[in-house]
């Protein structure tokens, strides 16, 4: 069974980075632009098994999209990659308590985050 | 490998569409916070942007396009969250900074070297707004991506040793409440090597007190690998403060059973009962905030747009100029068949014109682009021509939604680029003097572009000294350009700015003077199918203006008759028709002629003769005269033997075939598939009016 995972990133660059590494890793790659696109996306799809979400995103940003998705019930154990360029303390903290399961830092490198889905997913 | 370098380039290529674009969202956003305008999601704007050119040049291995972008998104950090107020002087660092993020992407994109002097001095003043910040610095290694995903990581580790580590594992609530399961973090563990896993169940609680989201078992885990203790704590990296790991000192005998650890009672002691925390750690915003409830309503997803190349869209230009021209050639010959008695022919011939029409306008919709990204070129050339020459100058645009034909755009940016720098070294004067003149240190340039009769115009003005005439005369006498003693209009002295040879820089400065005159400029404006004017009040500044077809491909006209040719006339100069009758004519001098429209008196203008049809007429009987305005307003009654009718005519380019025709601007094909010229009516007005050629100013 492959993987399915929901994308969020505002930088169309990184969305195609993630979906071509996922993709190449047998995994399903579900894109979306923001947190709101995110939430709407994630609604309409099947669950996926793990979300992959940006911080700095414009409407709603990562943190509120977390947020957003522990709120709903069918998602609460679903696990959450935090990948940014972001790296302070203070963040991760942040990041941790809206409900993030992992964080990986931009640029990534892709066998570390298809293993880390894989991890946390698989 | 080679087979995934390929979608890698295209990424790549299209990281540098969306850098363009950021860009753009960075100069616009820089502006608005400069304005009074701004708000608080302005500072996010523009920090996005620099952040996304950041992440995206990380991928890609663009360390010095990274670190620039860091330290830059660092002061803009500080700024967002109120430690950094912007003044004045750090505007001018975070333009500068716009302006270099932009040469870098483009040298990235060019693969270019990139001198650390580019970016040095900016760095510079970027880090000292940083202050005492310790600043962090970022070293990107360049991506490789690779997919051998069999390949185990970490092989170049040193001398591996087979060891045995042991630990104990203690999950706390978060850890389920932050989406991660300690079963998949062991299966992750037997990677490594060879894993035991042993529950602790004396930490079991009774029944009654078992929460489901949380886990009361302690774990003694043993791994077998060849890798070190560090390797295996990876592993927990993403639970990291949801778990306690106690190592257990190494070669300790696996099957032991597990020992209690003090530190695993205290973690399971204060925990709250699981549900309780759970909605503790997910009820900070509520859903409903979103608006992503499937009935409510729906937020505006960004707008779905297409790349497109621009070949395929000039092609689609083309053939819809074909299909014009077949249209009307068809509608013609249906009518000379006398086919159109009948309804039918006549309701489709309507509809099918009007289709044509309708699929025209929506291509040509397809090439025009708002100003606005070339207004926003020239902000930036004001602020590094204004650092040149120690000038404080503000540039204000107006008109930036104005949609021009892509291709005039493209081509407007050298020569605006010219008059900017003009305007700002030569057009402005100092500060010292601006004061002493009782105005505004500050000097200002204006862009300003409008749709006006069915052209665009664009201005470029400035509040400084405006042209001194005398010396614009003396020079050009000096340079052998214009006779001695030779008498000119105001009009004809500032158009001698665009003669070939001629620049005002008594001292060349080393800002505009470079060596591209304003007759260079304005033959790329003609060559546009543009016009150039220029208007200066001594002391209070001088506005260049640029009239410019609004498309090269289609064009309302009206189809005359001179000298038994057919020729179009653009619809848009026209103001009104009339009969010529006797009365209205008035001679003025030996070989001029007025014509009197109601209490106006406008010069007449004899087209046949203009264009070299035929010899002067003399007999204006039955005649008709065009009353055409140029751009500046400057009126003129052009005489025609008759109308036609009117309608869309495709351009077609003269110029490769014959250069620049005086008072023709481009040829069209006709309905009954006749060549005929469509005129230049300003340039007719300004020839016709002054009688002399202003590229050569004539003694009087």
């Amino acid at each position: 069974m492959s993987l399915s995972i929901l994308a969020v990133d505002d930088s169309k660059t990184m969305r195609d980075m993630i979906a071509l590494t996922l993709n190449a890793a047998g995994m399903t790659t579900t894109l979306a632009e923001d947190g709101v696109h995110g939430v709407e996306t994630l609604e309409a799809m099947e669950p996926p098994d793990a979300i992959i979400s940006d911080i700095n995103m414009p409407r709603l940003d990562g943190f509120g999209f977390i947020e957003a998705v522990r709120a709903r019930e069918a998602f609460k154990g679903t696990p959450i990659l935090v990948l940014t360029t972001e790296s302070g303390a203070d963040l991760k903290a942040r990041a941790r308590s809206a409900g993030a399961s992992g964080w990986i830092v931009k640029p990534f490198d892709p066998e570390k985050l298809v293993r880390a889905l894989k991890m946390v997913a698989g | 490998m080679t087979d995934q370098l390929d979608p890698l380039a295209e990424i790549k290529a299209s990281f540098f569409i969306e850098c363009d674009e950021l860009l753009e969202a960075l100069q616009d956003g820089l502006e608005t916070m400069d304005s009074p305008e701004r708000s608080a999601e302005t500072i996010n704007v523009v920090f996005r942007a620099v952040h996304s050119i950041k992440g995206g040049a990380g991928a890609f291995g663009l360390n010095d396009l990274v670190n620039f972008a860091h330290c830059y998104e660092s002061v803009l950090d500080n700024v967002r969250s109120g430690l950094l107020e912007p003044n004045t002087e750090i505007m001018r660092t975070f333009f500068q900074a716009g302006d270099i993020l932009q040469d870098l992407v483009r040298l990235s994109r060019d693969e270019l070297p990139i001198e650390p002097s580019l970016t040095a001095a900016t760095l510079t003043d970027l880090e000292a707004l940083l202050s005492d910040e310790v600043e962090e610095t970022v070293e990107f290694a360049p991506l490789v991506l690779s997919f051998d995903l069999d390949e185990d990581f970490g092989l170049d580790d040193a001398a591996p040793k087979p060891a045995q580590h042991s630990f104990t594992f203690q999950a706390s609530a978060e850890l389920y409440a932050s989406g991660n399961e300690p079963a998949k973090l062991f299966r992750a563990l037997t990677e490594l090597g060879t894993v035991t896993c042993t529950p602790d169940l004396t930490k079991l609680p009774n029944l009654s007190e078992l929460a489901n989201a949380e886990c009361f078992i302690p774990w003694h885990i043993s791994v077998d690998t060849d890798r070190t203790f560090e390797d295996v704590l990876e592993v927990f990296d993403f639970v990291d403060g949801l778990c306690t790991i106690e190592q257990i000192a190494p070669q300790t005998d696996a099957l032991l059973p597990p020992i209690d650890l003090p530190d695993v009672a205290n973690i399971a002691e204060p925990i709250a009962p699981a549900p309780g925390h759970i909605e503790e750690a997910t009820d900070v915003k509520p859903a409903e905030q979103l608006s992503t409830e499937p009935d409510s309503k729906k937020v505006a997803a960004p707008k779905a747009t297409v790349r497109v190349d621009v070949d395929r869209i000039d092609r689609l230009v083309n053939l819809v100029g074909e299909l014009v021209i077949n249209q009307s050639m068809l509608s013609q010959s249906i009518v000379s068949a006398q086919a159109a008695n009948s309804t039918e022919v006549e309701t489709g011939l309507e509809e099918f014109m009007r289709l044509t029409r309708d699929i025209q306008d929506s291509v040509m919709m397809i090439r025009a682009q708002p100003v606005k990204s070339l207004f926003q070129r020239m902000s930036r050339i004001v602020r590094e021509s204004s650092a040149a020459v120690k000038k404080s100058v503000k540039l204000i645009t107006e008109g930036d939604d104005t949609e021009v034909d892509k291709t005039v755009i493209e081509r407007l940016a050298d020569p605006l680029t010219h008059m900017i720098r003009n305007a700002v070294d030569h057009g402005l004067e100092a500060a010292e003097t601006r004061v002493a003149n009782g105005k505004a240190e500050q000097g200002v340039v204006r862009l300003r572009a409008a749709h006006r009769s069915g052209r665009v115009v664009i201005e470029v003005s400035d509040d400084g000294r405006g042209i001194n005439r005398d010396r614009v005369k003396q020079i050009a006498i000096d340079k052998g350009l214009i006779p001695e003693n030779v008498l000119l209009s105001d009009t004809e002295i500032d158009n001698l700015l665009f003669m070939p040879g001629f620049s005002t820089a008594a001292e060349v400065s080393n800002l505009s003077g470079r060596g591209v005159g304003m007759d260079v400029v304005r033959s790329a404006i003609q060559s546009l199918g543009g016009r150039i004017t220029i208007t200066s009040v001594p002391g209070q500044g001088t506005t260049f203006s640029i009239s410019l077809p609004l498309t090269l491909a289609v064009l309302d006209g009206m189809v005359i008759d001179v000298a038994g040719q057919s020729v179009v006339m653009p619809l848009a100069a026209i103001s009104e028709t009339m009969m010529l009758g006797p009365d209205e004519l008035k001679p003025l001098g030996a070989n001029s002629m007025l014509v009197q429209v109601r209490e106006r008196f406008l010069p007449l203008i004899d087209l046949a003769e203009k264009l070299g049809f035929s010899p002067k007429r003399t007999d204006f009987k039955n005649c008709i005269a065009l009353l055409i305005a140029n751009d500046d307003g400057q009126e003129a009654a052009i005489v025609i033997d008759a109308i036609q009718d009117q309608r869309q005519v495709v351009i077609k380019g003269l110029q490769d075939a014959y250069g620049n025709i005086p008072g023709v601007a481009a040829a069209t094909i006709l309905g009954d598939g006749k060549i005929a010229l469509i005129l230049d009516p300003g340039d007719i007005v300004v020839r016709g009016i002054d009688h002399t050629d202003t590229a050569q100013p004539q003694s009087a």
